[in-house]
C-alpha cells in the first residue's frame, strides 16, 4: 500500500476532479485546458457537486465531460450556452458555473448571447478554446482568425479578427483575461482567480486544433504561439483560506476577490500592465491587433465591484427550487384581492 | 355647453319594437386616439348592468395613425362569440368612414360626427349627426386632450341612445383613472356633455336598448394574457424570460406586475421570481431550459416568430428531458403575418415542433377558466413529463376581455415529477438518468447542487444511453426515442380530457380553443334554424386520448372547426388515427377575426346539403 493520496483543503484528492476520457485529438490544445481546469478546481477545493459545467457544440464544448464527473454537465446548443447558462445561475445561485465555449461557438453563432451574457455579469467562468477554426466540422475559418492566416489547403482568410477581449471589456465584463493553452503556469493562476471572481470572467485561451489548424501560415499553431506568446505580467493568485489578508512588500499589484484570496500581477522585465486600468487594457488590446509579432496573454482587466446578475433582481439566496409552496403561491385573501381588481 | 344642433336627421326614426340586451356596437376609430378606455368604459357598463358581454379590439399593427375597430357585442342569451353584423356603429374616423357605413345591415343605428355628413349615404339605416368636434372644444379647454377626451362624448351619447346607465359609466370611469383624479374629472364632465346633448336632441325611441338583469353577478371582466399570468403565479413559477411580441407581451407583463406585489419575500425582501427580458427568443428559452434544469418552474411567454426561434431548444427540452412551459399567444402567420390579428394557426407547427421525431403536450384553453388553469396543468405536465408543453392560447383569448366567473384557487400541489433529492438517490438501485424504472417511460432526474456525489449526471442533446453516458448505438438510440414516445403518449390520459355535448346524432363538430363561443351558438342556430341536431367535441390537449376516436367512430358525419386554412387539426387526427382520416371535413376560419357563429352553421348547413 502506498501513502494516501493527497488532498485538498476539503480533503478530496485530484481524483475526484477528474472526468471521461477525452475523445479529441492527440495533442488538441482543448484537452490541456481541460487538465488545467481540473487542477485549478482541485486547488480551490471546489465542492465538484456544486459545480455546473455548461457548452454549445463544438470539439471545445464536449471538454466539460472530461473534466468533474461529480459535477451537473450541460452541453447544450452551439452558440446558446450563455442562455442556459444564465437560467441555472439565475434558479440556483449556489452553484459554481463554467461554460466552455469555442471560437466558432462563440464569435460566430454564439455573438448575440456572448455579448449580452457579458453586459449581464451572470457568475459563469466562460472559456472560449480559440482555435481560430470550426474544428469539429473539419477547419473551416471561424471569426477569431487572424487577416492574412492561412488554411491547410492554401485559402487566407481576408477579414479582421474579432477580438474577445476587447468586446468583453468594452461590454462590462469585470474579469477578462488571455492566456495559451501552452502556457499551463499561468493559466493555472488566471483560472483559480476567476473561480474566487464571483461575476463574469472571460477568459479567451489560444488552444491549438492539431488536425486543421497547427501548420505553417497559421497564427494559432503551438509552434506560432510558443514564438509570439507575450505576457504582459506575471500572474499569481493567493488563496483565501491561505492568506486572508494579502499584503505584498513588493511590486506586485493584488487585487482582492470577492469569493475569498487575491489575484496578483507582478511586472516583467520590460513589460507592465495594471489590470485595474480599462483604458490601459483596450489600448493594449489594440497595438496587439497592430502587431503580428506577439500575441499579448494576462490578466487584461479586472474590476471585481460591479454586483452580480442576481444581486441585481434582488434574488434569493437559496436555489428557487426550495422555495416552499407558501413563498410560491398567495394565499386565498390575495386570490381575493386579484380577483376584485377584475370587477 | 354646446348649442343643440339643428340638423334636420336628428329627430331620430321611432321604432315600435325596440330590440333589448341582443346588440353589437362598433367603435370606428384611429389607432392612437386614446379610444381604448372609451370603449372599455361602454364594456364594463353594460357588464355591470348584469348584461352577459365581451368586447374584441380589431387594432392594426401599428402605433398611432391606421384605422381601428372595437366590438361590444352584448347578448342576454349569453352568446359573447364576435357577429359580423353591427347594430350600433360609432363612425369617428373619417378615413373609414363611407366603408363602414356601407358595410352595416339594413335598420342599424349609425352615430356620427357630424361633419363627415354621411346621412345621405343610405335611406335604410338611422344616422345619428353629432357635433362631437363642436362639443369637444367647449368641454376640454386643453387643445391636446380634446383627441382623446372626444372619445368621452361618444361614451354619453351613446349612453343616452341604448340606455345605459350613467352610473354604471361613472363607477367605470372612477375605476379607470382610480389614480389620476384630474384626469377623471375631466372625463366625467366630457361623458355628461355627451348624454346630456342627446338628451337635448335625440327624441323618438331608438331601436335597440339595453336593460339592467342578473346574468353577470359575480362574475370578472378580464382578458386571457391577464388570466395565463394568475394561473402561473398561483402555479408556483420561480423563472420567466421573454422577448416582446404581440399578442403575448402582455403576459410576462402582468406577471411583473403581479411579482411585485405577491412574490417579494416578507422575511427577505428578495423577489422570489426571476424575470428576465431576454435578447431575443433563443435566449429567452435557452434560461427558460437552463433555468428547469437547475430546478426552477420556468416559463416564457411568445408568439409564432418566436416559436420559430426557438425550435432548435424546443429538440433539446423533447431530447434531453428538461422541463419547459411555453405560452404560445397565437397572431395570424406566416412569417410576420397579420401580427395583430388572431389564428389557430401554429396547431401543428407546436405539436411536432422541431428536427427529428418529436412531439409536444399542448393545451388549448377556449376561455378564460382555461387560460388560468391550464397555467398550472402546463407547469404540473412539464415536471411530471420533463419535456416542453406549449400552452396554446390565441390573441381573440389573451387580448381582449372576457367575462368569466372568479378564478377558483387551486385545490392541488405542485407537481415536481420524479426528482431524486440525496436520500432517494442513495436508495436508488443503479440509478440511471434516463432508465424506465415505473414502466411508464418517466425516468427519474436530479438537480444539479445535490450532495451525496450520486447524482450527477451529463445533459446532451447527442445520443445518450440510460446513464447519460454519450453514445451513437442505434439500438440505444432507438429504445431511448420510443420510451420518450411512449412517455409522452402517456401525458394524454393526465391532460385535460375532451368535453363532449350531446350524442346520438349523425353529426359531430370537432373544435378546440377559442372556436368553442362560436361553436355553442352555432349549434343553437343549427337547430333552430335548419333542425340541424349536432353533438359537440372539444378537444382540451394533445397528444389525443382515445375518446376522440370514440367520438369520430358514433358518428356519421365529423366537421372539425378550426381558425387556420389549412386544417391543422383535422391532420393531426388524420395523422395519429390513419383510418379515421376519411371521415374527418374541415370547416375553417382565416380571416384573422375571431370565429363568428353564422360562418360555422352556414357552413354545416352547406355541407350537409351536399352530404346528402
Ligand atoms: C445550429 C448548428 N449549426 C451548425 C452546426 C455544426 N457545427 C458543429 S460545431 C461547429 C463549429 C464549432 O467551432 P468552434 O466553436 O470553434 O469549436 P471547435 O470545434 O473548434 O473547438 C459547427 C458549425 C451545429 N451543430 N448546429
Ligand atoms: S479537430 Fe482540432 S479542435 Fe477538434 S479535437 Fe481535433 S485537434 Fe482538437
Ligand atoms: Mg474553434
Amino acid at each position: 500500500m502506498g501513502a494516501a493520496p493527497k488532498t485538498n483543503h476539503i480533503g478530496l484528492s485530484v481524483q475526484e476532479y477528474k472526468g471521461g476520457v477525452s475523445t479529441l485529438c492527440k495533442g488538441c490544445g482543448h484537452d490541456v485546458i481541460t487538465n488545467t481546469i481540473i487542477s485549478a478546481f482541485y486547488e480551490m477545493g471546489v465542492e465538484p457537486h456544486m459545480v455546473a459545467k455548461l457548452s454549445g457544440i463544438g470539439c471545445s464544448s464536449k471538454t466539460p465531460a472530461y473534466f468533474l464527473n461529480q459535477a451537473w454537465g450541460f452541453n447544450s446548443v452551439h452558440g446558446r450556452m450563455p442562455a442556459v447558462a444564465t437560467g441555472a445561475a439565475l434558479a440556483n445561485r449556489k452553484l459554481v458555473n463554467i461554460g466552455i465555449s469555442g471560437d466558432g461557438d462563440t464569435a460566430s453563432i454564439g455573438m448575440g448571447q456572448f455579448v449580452h451574457l457579458m453586459r449581464r455579469n451572470v457568475p459563469l467562468i466562460y472559456i472560449v478554446e480559440n482555435n481560430g477554426v470550426y474544428g469539429l466540422t473539419k477547419g473551416q475559418f471561424s471569426a477569431t482568425a487572424d487577416e492574412g492566416a492561412k488554411l491547410k489547403n492554401g485559402t487566407v482568410n481576408d477579414l479582421p479578427a474579432i477580438d474577445l477581449c476587447t468586446m468583453a471589456i468594452e461590454l462590462g465584463c469585470g474579469f477578462v483575461a488571455r492566456s495559451f493553452s501552452a502556457d499551463r503556469k499561468q493559466l493555472l493562476q488566471i483560472l483559480k482567480a476567476a473561480i474566487a471572481f464571483g461575476g463574469t470572467c472571460m477568459l479567451d485561451v489560444m488552444s491549438p486544433c492539431v488536425t486543421f489548424n497547427n501548420h505553417e501560415g497559421s497564427t494559432k499553431s503551438y509552434d506560432w504561439g510558443r514564438d509570439h506568446e507575450g505576457p504582459i505580467h506575471e500572474v499569481g493568485f493567493v488563496p483565501g483560506w491561505d492568506t486572508p489578508n494579502v499584503d505584498f512588500n513588493d511590486d506586485r499589484v493584488a487585487v482582492p476577490m470577492p469569493g475569498g484570496g487575491s489575484v496578483w500581477v507582478k511586472p516583467l522585465e520590460n513589460t507592465n500592465h495594471d489590470p485595474r486600468d480599462k483604458a490601459a487594457a483596450l489600448k493594449l488590446l489594440a497595438s496587439d491587433h497592430q502587431n503580428d509579432d506577439e500575441f499579448f496573454t494576462g490578466l487584461m482587466y479586472v474590476n471585481p465591484e460591479r454586483e452580480s446578475l442576481q444581486d441585481d433582481m434582488d434574488m434569493p439566496a437559496d436555489p428557487l427550487w426550495n422555495l416552499p409552496i407558501d413563498k410560491l403561491r398567495p394565499s386565498r385573501d390575495k386570490m381575493d384581492e386579484i380577483v376584485e381588481s377584475l370587477r | 355647453m354646446s348649442e343643440p344642433s339643428t340638423a334636420p336627421e336628428s329627430a331620430a326614426p321611432v321604432h315600435a319594437e325596440p330590440i333589448v340586451n341582443r346588440l353589437s356596437i362598433q367603435v370606428a376609430t384611429v389607432n392612437g386616439s386614446g379610444s381604448q378606455t372609451a370603449n372599455n368604459t361602454l364594456l364594463r357598463a353594460i357588464f355591470q348592468m348584469g348584461i352577459p358581454v365581451s368586447g374584441k379590439n380589431l387594432f392594426p399593427s401599428n402605433i398611432a395613425g391606421l384605422p381601428t375597430w372595437f366590438t361590444i357585442r352584448a347578448n342576454a342569451d349569453g352568446y359573447t362569440a364576435r357577429r359580423k353584423e353591427v347594430d350600433v356603429l360609432i363612425c369617428m374616423n373619417a378615413q373609414t368612414a363611407k366603408q363602414d357605413v356601407a358595410d352595416v345591415p339594413a335598420g342599424a343605428t349609425v352615430i356620427h360626427e357630424e361633419g363627415l355628413k354621411l346621412s345621405d349615404l343610405r335611406d335604410d339605416v338611422d344616422f345619428y349627426p353629432v357635433p362631437f368636434q363642436k362639443m369637444v372644444r367647449d368641454v376640454c379647454p386643453v387643445v391636446a386632450l380634446r383627441r382623446l377626451v372626444v372619445n368621452m362624448l361618444y361614451v354619453g351619447v351613446v349612453a343616452e341612445l341604448i340606455g345605459i346607465e350613467i352610473e354604471e359609466i361613472d363607477n367605470a370611469l372612477t375605476k379607470a383613472f382610480s389614480t389620476k383624479p384630474k384626469a377623471l374629472d375631466l372625463n366625467l364632465a366630457a361623458v355628461r356633455a355627451g348624454l346630456t346633448w342627446a338628451q337635448e336632441n335625440i327624441t323618438g325611441r331608438p331601436r335597440f336598448r339595453v336593460e339592467r338583469m342578473d346574468k353577470t353577478t359575480g362574475k370578472v371582466l378580464v382578458e386571457g394574457n391577464k388570466a395565463t399570468a394568475i394561473g402561473c403565479l398561483f402555479a408556483g413559477v420561480t423563472l420567466a424570460a421573454w422577448y416582446p411580441i404581440t399578442p403575448s407581451s402582455s403576459v410576462t407583463e402582468s406577471l411583473i406586475d403581479l411579482a411585485a406585489k405577491y412574490r417579494i419575500d416578507p422575511e427577505t425582501g428578495k423577489q422570489n421570481i426571476a424575470i428576465v427580458q431576454a435578447e431575443d427568443e433563443l435566449a429567452a428559452i435557452g434560461m427558460v431550459i437552463g433555468a428547469a434544469w437547475a430546478g426552477a418552474r420556468s416559463m416564457t411567454a411568445t408568439s409564432g416568430p418566436g416559436i420559430s426561434l426557438m425550435s432548435e431548444f424546443i429538440g433539446l427540452s423533447y431530447y434531453a428531458e428538461v422541463p419547459a412551459v411555453i405560452v404560445n399567444v397565437q397572431r395570424t402567420g406566416p412569417s410576420t403575418g397579420l401580427p395583430t390579428r388572431t389564428m389557430q394557426g401554429d396547431t401543428l407547427f407546436c405539436a411536432y415542433n422541431s428536427h427529428g421525431d418529436t412531439r409536444h403536450p399542448c393545451l388549448y384553453p377556449a376561455n378564460i377558466k382555461e387560460a388560468y388553469e391550464f397555467a398550472q396543468v402546463a407547469f404540473d405536465a412539464a415536471e411530471r413529463f420533463q419535456t416542453t408543453v406549449f400552452l396554446m392560447s390565441d390573441l381573440d383569448l389573451g387580448m381582449n376581455l372576457w367575462m368569466a366567473d372568479p378564478f377558483e384557487y387551486p385545490q392541488k400541489e405542485l407537481d415536481r415529477g420524479k426528482v431524486l433529492d440525496e436520500k432517494g438517490l442513495a436508495e436508488a438501485v443503479d440509478w440511471g438518468r434516463y432508465k424506465d424504472v415505473d414502466g411508464d417511460g418517466i425516468p427519474y432526474r436530479s438537480l444539479p447542487g445535490t450532495p451525496g456525489g450520486k447524482g450527477a449526471f451529463f445533459t446532451r442533446g447527442s445520443g445518450h444511453d440510460e446513464y447519460a453516458q454519450y453514445t451513437e448505438s442505434g439500438d440505444a438510440y432507438a429504445a431511448n426515442v420510443d420510451r420518450i414516445q411512449r412517455k409522452i403518449q402517456g401525458s394524454a390520459d393526465v391532460l385535460p380530457q375532451p368535453i363532449v355535448d350531446g350524442t346520438g346524432n349523425a353529426v359531430g363538430l370537432i373544435a378546440f380553443g377559442t372556436s368553442d363561443d362560436a361553436i355553442g351558438e352555432a349549434r343553437d342556430q343549427l337547430r333552430v334554424e335548419d333542425g340541424i341536431e349536432t353533438d359537440y367535441l372539444r378537444i382540451r390537449a394533445f397528444p389525443f386520448p382515445d375518446s376522440i376516436r370514440d367520438f369520430v367512430e358514433a358518428h356519421e358525419r365529423v366537421y372539425v372547426v378550426e381558425q387556420n386554412r389549412d386544417g391543422q387539426m383535422r391532420m393531426m387526427i388524420g395523422m395519429e388515427m390513419p383510418d379515421l382520416a376519411p371521415q374527418l371535413t374541415s370547416i375553417k376560419h382565416y380571416t384573422g377575426m375571431p370565429l363568428d357563429a353564422r360562418t360555422v352553421s352556414e357552413a354545416v348547413v352547406s355541407l350537409e346539403k351536399k352530404g346528402s
